[in-house]
């Protein structure tokens, strides 16, 4: 347990108090260099959260200086609530993905409550809408009671937050495997609106204007939240409950309004939600951002518990809070804002001209920090690194084909294992159309919400196939960047930047080391071929429990742009009578297939390989030969390889299926995972066009009407089933296993 | 035809409501903020989805205690229409504008996708647009849309064809699959599927179009043609 014992400056520094709040030695003593004496309880407390990796980055700044973060159209790269990129006619897309893993694995519903709350803030404080949110999880296999819970808790909260904001959530993924059995992945992203004058920083400037707080009063949940989320999970986790906040979505509504009115109002010079490290974060970055310094009273301060110390409301999490900052004399027109929902806005304090960041509680200065070495100048920790011993031995492996006796049975097995089975028990549980612009819902490679009173939509992905990066986290981050645009560009639209949610074990592990370093590089390599910049992003590090890690998982956020809503393209068939094409060819690549796992029961060997020239050519041409309205549908080849993809696109209401001849190994075929290939159906009088705009593409068959998916390989019979067969197998799998019992 | 659409706090299909009369049908609507508001010069209200005041307590019970429904009850006593979807369903119901209540959906989970539901009564100034058992396509996004009445408000119910909707394919456990009824006077109608969700092609469906149709044109006919 925390102290919550206020201990002296000379017992913190004798009893190392602050090893318990994650400092370490150095730290400690970079402090007192900083303040030139020895910080008292607040102090070093406020230090610790916003030096803690969650707020201050300081293991992974190196590596995420690598990414590409400009591009022309690029607004606002990382370094604000979220990223900013321009779409034309004076709007704006506004985007971020943020993980809440560690207070997932501890109290599910409400750390995939407030992760949902937390993101949709950062995107209301840049002062766009808030248009839809997506996540992506990660969790062990359904076989245990826990994970069932775990699982079924996390869609239940990220339900009640979503849908009671009324911010559709449109889509998402879930994967699962062992290695997050004990450390489920919750990343929540949200997507936002804007006009360019809406724009808003998170800014304290102009010396003497008022610091106002809005929202809730602040309670002790949450105390050392960030501070929890930096370390690893451990048998004793559940203790860190009280670390977790609780989540009201319908506080979080109000806020969104008044902000959302507050904006239009020149007396509003800033705003930033009060998230990780709450008052402390919020408040000394506005200052920092803006090379000024702020004194705050704490006495002001709303709060909901009696005899809250300034420590506690320094560093409380509790959810739905802003601070705003406002033009001195101008504060009553923004209160009354917040008055018309029912909300507090108290001002706390104000802009001062020396740089420091400094409180008062009962009349007396209770922490007086310098601000930039606070919210800055953060120790930046280049951590070994040591390629994977493991790495080394899958390296060495050949390349091997499973060996399958019943291709139609095998199929089946795929459709039902729980990383490609339906997700419909998950996303219907989420409000997926409030706000009447989801064109595409949930269940498609990706999602598309159109935006109103213009002939254009936004696509939006997220996307990160761990295996792959487990394998070989170069290649494997190549991978993750490629797929998620290869669904954005499969869906009509031109990717346009990505937010990276990076989570990964203990970085103090070199081998863990190495994985970040190299997952980056890969997803460098990949942004800069495909030309799309990182405009935001998040780290969570320390995802290991009981000396085991989860797979490296960087996970892509990505945003699209349709120029029109005539590019719209689904993932599924259209019509009896169109030609199927497969784009690229198959090898013999099973390293983390879907197939490697049924067969095998694990991953090994080499991750398949991507050429990011090829890539880029294809995605290019495929998006061509889309615009210039040749494609009918279009989905990527992803786990299960061509089998799971044809499948796929005769699920649905139509009662089509698809009889297609194929050449050379069946299992390699119909089963492979190699990269960069993509499923179209085109309407046969498009035939020459087409062939002319896609160089790689090849005529494998026809789209039918009679829901049966037939394959031929080498002239012989290979699958031959029906269509409606697959799809309850597919269907069912997830609900099946959360029913049966462990 | 003017239309108020009621935003209480913790609204959120307002816009949508919004958008479907102004936008899509191209009438006159405002959102009209709950307090200090004045319904008279409104032809028509809406009571939008959400969650009014959280849901706290239960789906639209706070709301229904508000000052406005005081005025959303005198409108409707006038026969001016009100229409009311989800939480606005939710609102009416326990405002007792309506007969029965929602209660958790069977399952007890929130669903949101597409539900065909059949037309019951195409003789409301609602649904005349419809044909009589027509099947439409709406789509339903509800956690507490499970309708419940006891039977003999039920045969009530059935009597005085106050049943506007049903589900073809009961998906929340509503008594008689109830989606949609309306008052003995026939001016006031709740429903959980969303209309004003299905007013364009590109939303996947616009058998909404011809509700708001109706209403428009029930009422042109009434107070205009007349007038």
């Amino acid at each position: 347990m925390l102290q919550t014992r206020e201990w002296s400056p000379e017992q913190i520094e004798e009893k190392k108090i602050y090893q318990e709040m994650g400092l370490s030695d150095q730290e400690y003593d970079m402090i007192k260099n900083i303040l030139k004496r020895r910080p008292n309880f607040t102090e070093t407390g406020i230090f610790s959260v916003m030096w803690s990796e969650h707020c201050s980055y300081k293991t992974s700044k190196p590596l995420l200086k690598k990414f590409p973060t400009k591009a022309p159209n690029v607004l606002q790269g990382p370094g604000e609530g979220a990223g900013i990129i321009d779409i034309g006619d004076n709007q704006a897309v506004v985007f971020k993905v943020e993980s809440h893993n560690h207070p997932s694995a501890v109290e599910p519903y409400q750390g995939a409550a407030t992760g949902v709350g937390g993101i949709i803030r950062d995107i209301f404080s840049m002062g766009a809408r808030p248009i839809a949110s997506m996540n992506s999880l990660r969790f062990g296999n359904l076989n245990t009671e826990r994970t069932k819970y775990l699982f079924t808790e996390v869609v239940n909260g990220i339900a009640g937050y979503g849908n009671c904001v009324g911010v559709p959530t449109v889509g998402g993924e879930v994967q699962f495997d062992d290695s997050y059995e004990e450390n489920p992945l919750v990343n929540a992203m949200c997507v936002g609106l804007i006009n360019h004058e809406d724009m808003q920083k998170g800014v304290a400037k102009g010396i003497g204007n008022t610091i106002l707080y809005a929202g809730p009063p602040t309670g002790r949940d949450g105390i050392h939240g960030a501070t929890f989320a930096s370390d690893d999970l451990g048998e004793d986790s559940a203790k860190d409950r009280p670390s977790v906040q609780v989540g009201d979505p319908f506080m979080e509504k109000l806020i969104i309004e008044a902000c959302l009115e507050v904006i239009h109002s020149d007396a509003l010079v800033g705003m930033q939600d009060m998230g990780a490290a709450g008052l402390t974060s919020s408040a000394s970055e506005m200052a920092s951002k803006a090379g000024t310094g702020m004194e705050m009273n704490l006495d002001l301060v709303p709060q909901r518990e009696l005899d809250m110390t300034a420590y506690e409301m320094m560093l409380s999490e509790s959810q739905e809070r802003m601070l705003l900052c406002v033009k001195r004399g101008r504060e009553q027109g923004i209160i009354d804002v917040f008055e018309k929902y029912g909300l507090n806005a108290v001002p706390v304090g104000e802009v001062i001209e020396e740089k420091v960041f400094r409180i008062k509680h009962h009349g007396e200065v209770v922490a007086d920090i310098p601000v930039d070495p606070l919210a800055d100048d953060a120790p930046v920790y280049h951590m070994p690194s040591a390629e994977a011993k493991y790495f080394q031995d899958f390296q060495k492996m050949e390349n091997t084909i499973s060996e399958v006796d019943d291709h139609t049975e095998m199929l089946k097995t795929l459709l039902q294992q729980p990383t490609i089975a339906s997700k419909e028990w998950v996303y219907d549980q989420y409000d997926s159309m409030v706000q009447t612009n989801t064109v595409v819902t949930p269940g498609s490679d990706a999602a598309v919400i159109r935006i109103k009173g213009h002939d254009k939509a936004l696509a939006i992905t997220t996307d990160c196939n761990s295996r792959y990066i487990y394998l070989d986290p170069e290649t494997g981050g190549k991978i993750a960047v490629a797929e998620a645009a290869r669904n954005i560009v499969c869906s009509g639209a031109k990717p346009l930047g990505l937010t990276d949610g990076l989570n990964f074990g203990n970085p103090s592990n070199p081998e863990i080391f190495w994985q970040m370093e190299k997952s980056v590089e890969g997803m460098t390599a990949a942004c800069n071929a495909l030309e799309t910049p990182v405009i935001s992003g998040n780290v969570s590090l320390y995802n290991q429990s009981k000396g085991k890690s989860i797979f490296p998982t960087p996970v892509v956020g990505m945003v699209g742009l349709h120029e029109s809503l005539e590019h719209i393209t689904p993932s599924f068939f259209q019509n009896a009578g169109d030609i199927v094409y497969v784009i690229g060819e198959a090898e013999a690549e099973f390293g983390g297939s879907e197939l490697q796992n049924v067969t095998l029961g694990k991953y090994e060997g080499k991750a398949p390989a991507i050429d990011l020239n090829i890539e880029a050519k294809r995605q290019n041409q495929l998006l061509t030969a889309i615009q210039s309205g040749l494609v009918e549908s279009a989905h990527d080849l992803s786990e299960g390889g061509l089998a799971v993809a044809l499948a796929e696109g005769a699920f649905g209401e139509k009662g089509l299926g698809a009889e297609v001849d194929l050449s050379g190994n069946r299992t390699v075929e119909l089963f492979s995972e190699t990269q960069s290939r993509f499923v179209v159906t085109i309407n046969p009088e498009n035939r020459e066009d087409f062939e002319k705009y896609v160089e790689d593409a090849k005529a494998i068959g026809k789209v039918t009407g009679n829901s049966k998916l037939q394959v031929r390989v080498n002239g012989e019979e290979t699958v031959n089933e029906d269509v409606s067969e697959l799809e309850k197998l597919w269907r069912g799998a997830i609900p099946c296993l959360l029913k049966s019992k462990a | 035809m003017k239309f108020a659409v009621i935003v209480f706090p913790g609204s959120n299909c307002d816009r949508d409501m919004y958008h479907a009369v102004k936008e899509v049908m191209g009438e006159e609507a405002e959102l009209v903020w709950y307090e200090n508001s004045n319904l008279e010069n409104y032809d028509a209200i809406l009571l939008p989805g959400g969650f009014s005041y959280g849901d706290y307590l239960r789906g639209g019970a706070v709301a229904a205690t508000s000052d406005v429904m005081k005025q959303v009850r005198e409108h409707a006593q006038k026969g001016k229409p009100v229409l009311g979807v989800c939480n606005g369903f939710q609102v009416l119901t326990e405002s007792g504008l309506l007969p029965g209540a929602l209660m958790r959906n069977k399952n007890l989970s929130f669903m949101c996708h597409q539900e065909y539901l059949v037309v019951e009564n195409n003789e409301t100034l609602f649904t005349t647009d419809y044909e009589k058992e027509e099947l439409v396509r709406f789509p339903i996004a509800h956690g507490e849309g499970n309708y419940f009445c006891d039977e003999e408000t039920l045969k009530k119910l059935k009597e005085n064809n106050q049943i506007v909707f049903t589900y073809e394919n009961n998906p929340n456990g509503s008594v008689a699959d109830i989606a949609g009824i309306i008052n003995k006077e026939g001016n006031v109608l709740g429903m959980m599927p969303h209309p004003e969700r299905a007013v364009e092609a590109i939303m996947g469906s616009y058998d909404g179009v011809k509700l708001f149709k109706a209403m428009i044109k029930n009422w042109r006919q009434t107070y205009v043609t007349n007038a």
